[in-house]
């Protein structure tokens, strides 16, 4: 039942999803507090996540890679920044070599995972994404903003606001 | 991150070359001003406090980063907005969107079939 609302804000590069679902807070918080949960959603079904190392404390790691069909492997990783179970998450996402160390210079993201509890036993779950380093995406998008962008591509429209029920 | 991966047209490097393009607020005004239509260099250079040379330097950057196409005309070099980056640049966010849409299908569905206050 998870109805999906996703908002863009091109000006501080920051995207917001929500979703809902039909469980208590102490299960949502599961799928991310359980490597084995986790790696049963974080890659998409072409790329499924096994999760090497998984500290959910501050200042923990994470390691992970993600396998292709062709069988190469993308290493990734989160350092936590700060957790309060069961309802707050908050870390950096960067790209690993294949030793699975972060790569310098690469985009990171920073994501901000809240969990709160809603009327009828109904979990909201609020993930913020923004980039954060060399000021890069976040280039990308302020420039989206100013004046005439919008005009010259119609797609960014759509960029805006978007809101579906899945 | 996994976006690289859906959309592979923005490979690691050219993602490096694009934020290197942007980070600099005389080359995203030439960006805006290229949007607007086209541009020799040295109409651009008469809107900047510096000499010409230094704002062809920017528009390689630029170039380099496929933000912008330079192009002789005669005795000027025109530059042109490449709507291609920027296309690519929307479709790396709605990478990321798309990404997290299966996310949260697959976890819905997962908690969906774990039994109640299952934790394996």
């Amino acid at each position: 039942m998870s109805v999906i609302n996703v908002s863009k804000d091109l000006d501080a590069l920051t995207m917001t999803m929500t979703a809902e679902f039909a469980a208590p807070v102490e299960r949502v918080w599961q799928v991310w507090e359980n490597p084995r949960l986790l790696e049963r959603w974080w890659g998409p079904p072409t790329h499924p996540a096994t999760m090497v190392e998984h500290d959910l404390t501050a200042g923990g790691r994470v390691r992970y890679f993600m396998t292709s069909p062709e069988g190469d492997k993308y290493h990734g990783w989160w350092r936590i920044l700060a957790v309060d179970p069961p309802t707050g998450l908050e870390l950096e996402d960067g790209f690993a070599d294949d030793a699975g160390n972060p790569i310098p210079d690469m985009p990171v993201t920073v994501m901000r995972m809240r969990l709160s509890e809603q009327p009828g036993g109904i979990t909201r779950m609020t993930v913020d994404s923004q980039y954060a380093t060399r000021d890069g995406m976040e280039k990308v998008i302020a420039m989206g903003v100013e004046e005439g962008m919008t005009q010259a591509v119609g797609q960014i429209d759509g960029l805006l606001a978007a809101e579906v029920s899945a | 991150m996994v976006v690289d991966h859906l959309a592979p047209e923005l490979d690691a490097a050219a993602v490096d070359r694009l934020f290197h393009a942007l980070a600099d607020a005389t080359r995203r005004d030439i960006v805006v001003s290229a949007m607007a239509g086209e541009h020799s260099v040295s109409a651009l250079a008469r809107r900047y406090p510096m000499s010409v040379a230094a704002v062809q330097k920017h528009v390689a950057v630029l170039e380099r980063a496929h933000l912008v196409t330079k192009e002789r005309r005669g005795r000027e070099q025109i530059v042109r907005m490449n709507i291609d980056a920027i296309h690519q640049a929307s479709r790396l966010l709605d990478a990321i969107e798309d990404l997290w849409r299966g996310r949260i299908d697959r976890i819905g569905e997962l908690l969906a079939v774990e039994p109640e206050g299952a934790t394996p």
